[in-house]
């Protein structure tokens, strides 16, 4: 049950990046380019998300516990440190790069083949060496 | 600004919104692809097949697009190939790093009034946007 529910979120998610164009690197780079033709979109599609996530969370956060398991799972650092920081700067230059981010890589395959699955593979390469580096 | 799209985006980003919020209803977790992604890479016991299943859903809606309606979504590289990966790269680090990307702290994150969210995604949108500039001044 658990991951019959977890794909139906998965499909969820992935609908709302591919009707809100997020799967297109050229609309992310849009977004970014703010000397170019610039093009809001990636603001609208986030705000929506945060609306609708800030509501619901206040409702289901309310609740004892998940539907299908025990606890909330919810992240309990609090501190800005330099691994955050640090983190979120590689992240967003790679992200500009790219053009894409996790999701959006997923959820391009069907379109962009193999330059999808390069960047997926090096993300994955990425994920790892984050572990053989002290910071 | 004639490209932007304001109502497909309102309506893809509240779909997105509506699937953290059930996945927090049901798993009790944060909707971070990255965060889901890493467990794949690093199993553990009884936590792997949820996180395939989410990723397969990812996968799965263009494909499914692509079967109903004959076209695929679309996919307009702006940038070489290696800049790319290398930007895939640079994605996975940052992600494991700083404990999340765009879905994790761009939206569950900043959902929760979390400051470690608000002030990463501040980050990664600032710097997002520089690197943008400055490869336009280099002409790539």
């Amino acid at each position: 049950m658990k991951n019959i529910a977890a794909f139906a979120v998965g499909l969820l998610f992935g609908l709302g990046l591919v009707v809100s164009q997020m799967t297109n690197p050229a609309k992310i780079i849009a977004f970014l380019d703010i000397a170019g033709n610039w093009d809001p979109s990636l603001a609208v599609v986030m705000a929506a998300a945060l609306g609708v996530s800030f509501l619901g969370y206040r409702v289901v956060l309310r609740r004892g516990k998940p539907l299908l398991e025990d606890a909330f799972h919810i992240p309990a650092k609090t501190l800005i440190d330099r691994p955050l920081l640090v983190g979120a700067g590689v992240f967003g230059a790679g992200w500009a790069m790219a053009g894409l981010c996790p999701g959006p890589g997923f959820s391009s395959i069907a379109s962009g083949g193999l330059l999808s699955l390069g960047f997926i593979a090096a993300m994955a390469a990425g994920m790892k060496a984050r572990d053989f580096v002290k910071l | 600004m004639e490209n932007f799209t304001p109502v497909s985006a309102a309506i893809g980003g509240a779909m997105i919104g509506a699937a953290a919020v059930l996945f927090m209803a049901l798993h009790g977790r944060i909707a971070g692809i990255s965060g889901v992604a890493a467990g794949v890479l690093a199993p553990a016991a009884g936590d792997w097949a949820w996180r395939a299943a989410f990723l397969a859903g990812l996968v799965a809606v263009p494909f499914a697009a692509w079967f109903a309606a004959g076209d695929r979504p679309p996919f307009e590289p702006v940038y070489p190939g290696w800049l790319i990966l290398l930007g895939g790269v640079l994605v996975g680090f940052g992600a494991r790093l700083g404990g999340g990307c765009t879905s994790g702290h761009g939206v569950c994150g900043a959902a929760r009034l979390s400051t470690r969210s608000i002030v990463a995604t501040g980050v990664f949108m600032g710097v997002a946007i520089a690197v943008t500039f400055l490869l336009r001044l280099l002409g790539v």
